[in-house]
């Protein structure tokens, strides 16, 4: 297990890379348990904390501290003893920092899954030794996929419960290989632990020796990262536009943004969208400091040769290299309102990266089955949690990318023009 | 080259793209300055997102008139060093006014009263989003907080009836008289910002760094002496090396015994620490859902 005191000298910490990841589960799967366990034996856990555990398990009559109540934070979540909203919990290890967007797994919370899917590098994907691959193991799988999740662990939980054999985790693992041939995740591994004793959690396991792969830590803190942005698509949607109006700075025009894409540096030849005024870059920037080559997902400044109208909503893109440009977008929806369903001829405000503008449903292609990906084209009716295929028509053109090539340009959110609520999460379609 | 950068160059890219989105999207935009390290880092980090501009939002104080003087003296300082305007709400005002009802009793403190005087605030300058530094390991109810907060006409937050925050993308639309709260940097934990505060050389006010003051001990928690803490019969007035962790009230932020008086020294003890920075706050310490139910009425 990691050593502490490392993490803390400069030298260390300057080299720490940030995962984040999802898990979703819900009652008796050891969701909890297994997070309760990455605290505790990572030292995560404060004793502060671990008091207020251990009265509240005290006070609701638990036999064991309930490690469930470190993760479950709002009073009614408590009182009823689930998770409904996601919980974000932060732990470290000489090597990385990792952030959990921790999820209630039932379907009715399908929209609160897709919330935490959004930012995540990996999924963590809860299997019960005794139960194998259900309806629940299938529907978080296909949100990772859909919500494009480069890295996804299935972890095969409670393998204390089948005798710690082999035979129970190998089987387990080809009925999900044979289910995952379908979705679009590019890197799966599977871990047999028990997250209640502990084993292959943090610990390598003493009761499975035939099992030769790393434990679920290790894998947290060496999987590869690095390749998860996009680095060739070169986008940048501008932000705001900076101009101090101060005698040392008189003329200054400076594009704030973060890199959604690709590389930028000194000399590009860029073009601005939606205008198609091209330019070079004069210098990449942050904070006064000139940078050499900038990338996702940096936030900087940039500045051009020459004095083109650029405002936020504007796309800086590499000029050999354009993302799509239309008013007709195809994408699959998470909807999220809880009153209405998706309206055909509905209007909706859209907003993509810095980008808003309004947008009409033209036509509902069909709602998925997500527990199996069956397409129910005879389903029109796409209400809270559920999610399908639609196409919609803006009025301004959006400059995106596949969300299968990137998930900045490639996503966006529809919102209520009423209530202003956010009533969809949408993935553009190649 | 390899493309990655560490988790603090990440959780600063983070948090300056939330400010600018923050200036792009609203336009009574304040940072909440309690005086504290997070708010302090919240200033650092604006005069990043806009250099070479200045800093496009005031920063407001809600002053309960229990502060330390050490804060209010760096408050003023900072707002000069970053010429920026600083707006102060008062407590007392709230009270005077009838707005606010000042506690009674041994453990009377003025961290409810703080809502009337912000929301007041909010009100007389029209802010429509105001930054803060909270973050959500701080304590339970802050974990399920959004980046962009959503707040009703009588300020109030809904926990059960947040929008779904996706991606990189924040919703700021409301209606007239709503407002958001809005906190930058979410993800941090206590560490990050002693590191990044260390990378940055960030300038706080002393008293988080050790040193020695007259101090009591009252229900296990030390609390220096001052003008709004004083030794009560039994309690004995005793001069320790301490630091704060967190810069609250006076009369509920408790200290700890430390000789950390470099921020070298205060990383290796926030790395040890087995106790949450607010582990010693009088103020969280009333119920298991303290937190919930003051960020419900409108608290930060």
């Amino acid at each position: 297990m990691s050593n502490q005191k490392e993490i803390f000298n400069a030298e260390s910490y300057s080299k720490m890379e940030l995962l984040r990841f999802t898990t979703a589960g819900s009652v008796d799967d050891g969701k909890s348990t297994l997070i309760g366990r990455l605290l505790y034996d990572s030292k995560s856990i404060f004793e502060d904390q671990m008091e207020a555990v251990k009265s509240s398990s005290e006070r609701r009559g638990d036999e064991n501290i309930n490690l469930a109540l470190v993760t479950d934070g709002l009073k009614s979540e408590r009182e009823q003893g689930i998770t409904i909203d996601v919980a974000y919990r932060y732990f470290s290890t000489p090597k990385r920092k990792f952030i959990i967007a921790d999820t209630p797994g039932h379907i009715q919370y399908t929209r609160n899954m897709v919330t935490g899917a959004s930012t995540a590098n990996l999924a963590i994907i809860l299997v019960d030794a005794r139960h194998g691959v259900v309806e629940q193991t299938k529907r978080h799988s296909l949100i990772a996929s859909l919500l494009g999740i480069p890295h996804v662990v299935v972890c095969i939980n409670k393998m204390d419960l089948v005798d710690w054999k082999e035979d129970a985790f190998s089987r387990i693992k080809n009925d999900y290989k044979q289910f995952a041939s379908k979705l679009n995740v590019k890197d799966i591994n599977f871990i047999p632990i028990s997250a209640l004793l502990g084993d292959n959690v943090v610990n390598e396991s003493e009761n499975m020796d035939w099992y030769k792969g790393s434990t679920l830590m290790y894998h947290l803190e060496n999987v590869h990262i690095a390749n998860d942005h996009n680095h060739i698509d070169s986008r940048f949607p501008v932000q705001t536009v900076i101009r101090p109006h101060s005698d040392e700075y008189h003329d200054y025009r400076g594009y704030a943004g973060r890199v959604a894409g690709g590389t930028f540096k000194k000399g590009d030849e860029v073009t601005v969208l939606p205008s198609g005024f091209t330019s070079k870059i004069k210098e990449v920037e942050f904070a006064g400091e000139v940078a050499e080559e900038v990338y996702s997902p940096m936030s900087i400044t940039m500045t051009l040769e020459d004095n083109v109208d650029v405002s936020r909503g504007d796309m800086i893109v590499r000029t050999g290299n354009k993302p799509e440009v239309s008013q007709d977008i195809d994408a699959m929806v998470c909807w999220m309102d809880e009153k209405n369903p998706v309206r055909i001829n509905g209007k909706y405000t859209l907003i993509h990266t810095t980008r808003n503008c309004r947008c009409i449903v033209k036509e509902i292609a069909y709602k998925m089955d997500v527990n199996n990906l069956h397409k129910l084209e005879d389903d029109k009716n796409i209400s809270l949690n559920d999610i399908g295929r639609i196409k919609i028509r803006t009025t301004q053109p959006l400059f995106f990318d596949a969300y299968s090539q990137n998930r900045i340009t490639g996503s966006f959110i529809l919102v209520d023009e009423a209530t202003n609520v956010t009533v969809g999460a949408c993935m553009i379609r190649a | 080259m390899a493309y990655t950068i560490n988790h603090l160059n990440e959780l600063e890219a983070e948090a300056i793209y939330i400010m600018r989105e923050v200036a792009a999207q609203f336009e009574k935009p304040a940072i909440l300055f309690s005086g504290g390290k997070d708010s302090i880092l919240l200033t650092h980090l604006a005069k990043k997102a806009f250099f070479p501009a200045k800093i496009p939002f005031p920063l407001v104080h809600i002053d309960t008139g229990h502060n330390f003087n050490e804060t209010i003296e760096f408050r003023d300082y900072l707002a000069k060093k970053l010429d920026v305007k600083l707006i102060v709400g008062s407590v007392q005002d709230a009270i005077d006014d009838g707005l606010a009802v000042e506690e009674k009793g041994a453990n009377a403190s003025r961290n409810v009263a703080q809502i009337p005087a912000l929301l007041k605030a909010i009100e007389d300058f029209q802010f429509d989003a105001l930054m803060g530094g909270a973050r959500r390991d701080e304590e339970k109810a802050r974990a399920k907080e959004r980046f962009f907060s959503h707040r009703d006409e009588f300020g109030q937050w809904d926990p059960k009836n947040q929008r779904p925050e996706l991606w990189n993308i924040f919703n700021g639309k409301k209606q007239w008289g709503e407002h958001f709260r809005i906190f930058p940097i979410s993800n941090w934990t206590e560490l990050d910002v002693w590191q990044y505060i260390a990378k940055e050389n960030i300038e706080l006010p002393k008293t988080y760094y050790s040193h020695n003051r007259p101090c009591i001990e009252r229900n296990g928690t030390i609390l220096a002496v001052s003008e709004h803490v004083q030794a009560r019969e039994g309690e004995e007035v005793k001069d320790m090396q301490i630091r704060f962790r967190t810069m609250g009230d006076a009369t509920i932020t408790g200290a700890y015994l430390s000789d950390a008086d470099t921020i070298e020294k205060i990383i290796q003890e926030v790395a040890a620490a087995r106790e949450t920075e607010r582990g010693n706050r009088a103020d969280d310490k009333r119920s298991e859902t303290a937190m919930e139910d003051r960020k419900k009425e409108g608290y930060f």
